[in-house]
């Protein structure tokens, strides 16, 4: 599905976009925490392709998105964002959005749509 | 031989993971593959993330030497007192300042030592020092 669909289905509101042309780029995974570290431990495919959901408003899911090479980034439960993100965001090449819809609504919503969990590496946590 | 040293500023929550970012560029700069710098960067950014949420700051050594590439965490913070349980997925003593920046999930060393392909891990009351080795080629 390409980004812009995406973008409509959560009627989200762009914060930042590094790149116009990538809301023509398909996306076909998703992957949602407020967990950095998990984001970084279970994300290991289709980050090309990938839509990062999270609650967390503040720089380090913009950074844990680039170490990941993720260029999609959904923050979610409309959350107003920190200062330091609106200051820094261009430093970053990630198509950044809101959307007013919880994490769960949001999967919710791109699940049914055909978005898949991308496939995590649930061996490092047994 | 390059080598570069960066420092980590105490409880700098702003801008940690800022080194691992200009890693990560000097690595596609000289143009190593992009899934070993990811692996270098995701490991780097744990390891620097864990120095100001654990330590006190401390200094980054990067270095590139006949397709190795060295990463070196040194910190003079309190030490891990039991490095068992600091590795086991989903352990975490993080504060809850760091809660608030996404870490504390308990996957860092976890994540650090998955992604490095040699992992040395030396800790006191004096401090601790992690030295990772990735393979370029």
């Amino acid at each position: 599905m390409k980004a812009k669909e995406i973008v409509e289905l959560l009627n989200a509101k762009a914060i930042y976009i590094y790149d116009e042309s990538l809301l023509e780029k398909d996306y076909n995974f998703a992957f949602s925490s407020d967990l950095m570290s998990d984001c970084l431990a279970l994300i290991s495919h289709n980050q090309s392709e990938l839509v990062l959901l999270t609650g967390l408003c503040n720089i380090q899911s913009l950074r844990t998105a680039e170490m990941l090479d993720i260029d999609f980034l959904v923050i979610t439960r409309g959350k107003k964002l920190d200062q330091e993100i609106l200051e820094s965001i261009s430093e970053f090449n990630i198509n950044t959005f809101s959307t007013a819809y919880t994490s769960f609504e949001a999967s919710g919503i791109l699940y049914t749509n055909g978005i898949k969990a991308t496939d995590v590496d649930k061996e490092i946590l047994s | 031989m390059l080598t570069k040293k960066y420092l980590v500023k105490e409880k700098d929550y702003v801008n940690a993971g800022k080194v691992s970012s200009s890693i990560k560029k000097e690595l596609k700069e000289i143009g190593v593959d992009e899934s070993v710098i990811r692996k270098i960067a995701i490991a780097s950014y744990e390891a620097e993330i864990n120095m100001i949420i654990h330590a006190n700051g401390g200094e980054i050594i990067f270095s590139i030497d006949d397709g190795i590439i060295e990463l070196v965490f040194a910190d003079t913070g309190p030490g891990i007192p039991n490095i068992e349980l600091a590795l086991t997925p989903g352990w975490s003593t993080a504060s809850e300042k760091a809660r608030q920046m996404g870490f504390g999930a308990g996957m860092g060393l976890v994540n650090i030592k998955r992604y490095s392909d040699s992992f040395d891990l030396k800790t006191s009351t004096e401090g601790t020092t992690i030295t990772l080795q990735f393979k370029v080629f």
